[in-house]
């Protein structure tokens, strides 16, 4: 499997950088962590922006900083997108997106890639345009694709969300989902919003003070009672579930998931497709017997792992789906005084009661992503 | 008299020309150089904004003169001698108006940032490549004020030209001169006429610049 490998140590002004990687390059990874954390400068450094003088990086073993070797960032087989769109004013929208091209040995500006993936950005109807006369939204769509035109092996994302306002986040992430579903590319994205790493990461780098403080899959990452993720107020489940099948009478998908299944609104996709879903920890409730009175229709079987304070007067129950607790993990805020009145203790059998509702698939992968994904059984 | 215009105009747009070659990568240079003794050069630079044009006339003339050290290299390695030559006029313009094109180029280099550089970069542009694509072309503004600017002061200088090019017609006899020379002479016609032409030229050269940096600054605003 193609690895990209990086060590960083050392001084970025008043800043130290101490951090090792090496992860799959595949999919999505979030560079996660508060401002200041280095997230930026470890994403200048891989594209040699910045030049740490003792740091090693290398890509599928392409080694690009060792030693005295440092490949100059117009040699780096890299796309990066920066937080600010960065279109050069003095040519309109088509000759910015044949600059790096042209660069990149990539022919000119009648190319179906260029056609193709215009119309992916919805982009096409803008080549003509000048840049001062796009919306910010727009901009960082044709700063994407001007990236990806130069067939990068690698994509680099600095925040490319973080300069918009909220009108234009929503225009450009259905995008962005779009192209993490048909990216074949690694990518590498630098975000402090969660949510933005729910909807697109497929894996995290947690990022604190300059050091790696933990990294892993997402739904592994967001559910770990170690991590802040899992104590949060409004703490998720992220987790991927294969469509078995559709049943057209009452419009419901059922989803596999690790441990039992889901049903959810909506067709999600032919069968066999992987879906990512979204289960807020609000969301889920829990019973000590299966409840077949009420409305709700996902009730799955799990264990009790552990109780986690939020801070607030809920506390988020990290369950194991299932009946043994072999399945995947899931969240459930509960009121301290639930908690006391059903005595809920680790290792406890109970239902979990999801809202349907809550369970909107956001958006396709096209490949299995969790390694440990078995086969089972429906339960719920 | 259309002797003198024409001289001026040629010392001029030469004197111009030759400043943004030289002016540009010096330009690049102090917007980019972080060193302290670049302060130095830029000082350097600067000098001729404040220091009286007779007095740089002066040392320029000292310095060029066949006696001197340079005087007699010049002679013997090109042949030239500069003291009251057009050429030497040429060496005193450029030094004169130096400041005047490589602020505002500079300035403009500054106002870029290092972002499109760094963009150009990841789309791999050269150092070289990037430089000429995209900082080249988004300081036009400055470069703009820098030609206009450089060329009006060379236009008008009169301290330096007297000091070491004299009043030769045909070689040194440039429109300030020559206007002084009208002057003198109780010539109130002649002076009339270039004066009022200096006066309509640079007005319009002025104007010109504005609308076309407005036109510029609406294109890429």
């Amino acid at each position: 499997m193609s690895t990209l490998a990086a060590c960083f140590k050392g001084q970025v002004g008043d800043f130290r950088l101490d951090i090792e990687f090496s992860i799959p390059a595949q999919g999505v990874t979030a560079l996660f962590g508060p401002s200041g954390c280095g997230k930026t400068t470890l994403l200048r450094c891989i594209a040699g922006l910045t030049r740490l003088p003792d740091g090693s990086l290398s890509l599928n073993g392409d080694i690009w900083q060792h030693g005295r070797t440092f490949v100059p960032t117009h040699k780096r087989p890299i796309g990066y997108v920066f937080q600010e769109p960065g279109l050069f004013a003095h040519l309109n929208v088509i000759n910015n997106l044949t600059y790096g091209m042209r660069r990149a040995g990539i022919a000119g500006r009648d190319t179906q890639d260029l056609e193709e993936l215009t119309r992916l950005m919805g982009i096409n109807h803008l080549l003509e345009r000048r840049v001062q006369a796009l919306s910010g939204g727009e901009k960082q769509r044709v700063a994407i694709a001007r990236a990806l035109l130069m067939k990068p092996r690698i994509l680099l994302m600095d925040e490319p969300l973080s300069a918009l306002d909220q009108d234009n986040k929503n225009e450009i992430m259905p995008y962005l989902e779009q192209l993490h579903a048909q990216l074949e590319i690694p990518v590498l994205y630098v975000t402090h919003d969660r949510r933005e790493v729910e909807r697109l990461a497929d894996r995290i780098l947690l990022l604190r003070n300059g050091a790696l403080l933990a990294q892993g899959e997402i739904g592994e990452i967001m559910t770990r009672p170690d991590l802040p993720f899992a104590s949060a107020q409004d703490a998720v489940t992220v987790l991927d579930g294969k469509v078995l099948h559709f049943d057209a009478r009452y419009g419901l998908s059922t989803l596999q998931i690790d441990g039992g299944s889901l049903e959810v609104p909506d067709t999600l996709g032919p069968t066999g497709v992987y879906k990512r879903l979204r289960i807020a920890a609000t969301d889920v409730s829990l019973a000590l017997n299966l409840d077949h009175s009420s409305s709700i229709l996902n009730r799955l079987p799990a264990v009790i792992w552990k109780i986690l304070p939020t801070g607030g007067p809920s506390l988020n129950v990290l369950l194991r789906v299932g009946n043994m607790g072999e399945g995947n993990a899931l969240l459930a805020s509960v009121t301290r005084k639930s908690v006391e009145t059903m005595d809920l203790r680790t290792g406890q059998q109970v239902y979990a009661q999801i809202k349907g509702a809550s369970l909107l698939g956001s958006q396709t992968t096209s490949k299995p992503r969790t390694q440990h994904m078995t086969p089972t059984t429906g339960h719920g | 008299m259309t002797e003198a215009i024409l001289l001026t105009l040629k010392l001029a747009t030469l004197t111009t020309l030759i400043l943004l070659l030289i002016g540009t990568p010096l330009a690049w240079w102090l917007a980019r150089n972080r060193s302290w003794w670049k302060e130095i050069i830029n000082a350097l630079v600067a000098l001729p904004l404040v220091l009286p044009p007779t007095v740089l006339g002066f040392y320029l003339l000292l310095v060029m003169s066949p006696q001197s050290t340079f005087g007699v290299f010049l002679k013997q390695t090109f042949g030239v001698t500069l003291p009251f030559t057009f050429e030497g006029l040429v060496v005193g313009s450029v030094i004169y108006s130096l400041p005047f094109v490589v602020q505002p180029i500079r300035n403009a280099f500054e106002a870029l940032g290092s972002a499109p550089m760094e963009v150009a970069a990841t789309l791999r542009a050269s150092p070289l490549d990037r430089f000429l694509s995209v900082a080249l072309p988004l300081a036009r503004p400055g470069f703009l004020s820098g030609a206009v600017l450089g060329f009006a002061h060379t236009v008008g200088e009169f301290g330096v030209v007297l000091m070491i090019g004299g009043n030769l017609p045909g070689e040194t006899k440039v429109l300030s001169i020559a206007i002084y020379d009208h002057v003198e002479s109780l010539e109130w016609t002649q002076a009339h006429i270039l004066s009022g032409g200096m006066l309509a030229g640079s007005f319009l050269l002025i104007l010109a610049m504005m609308l076309i940096e407005k036109r510029w600054g609406r294109l890429n605003g």
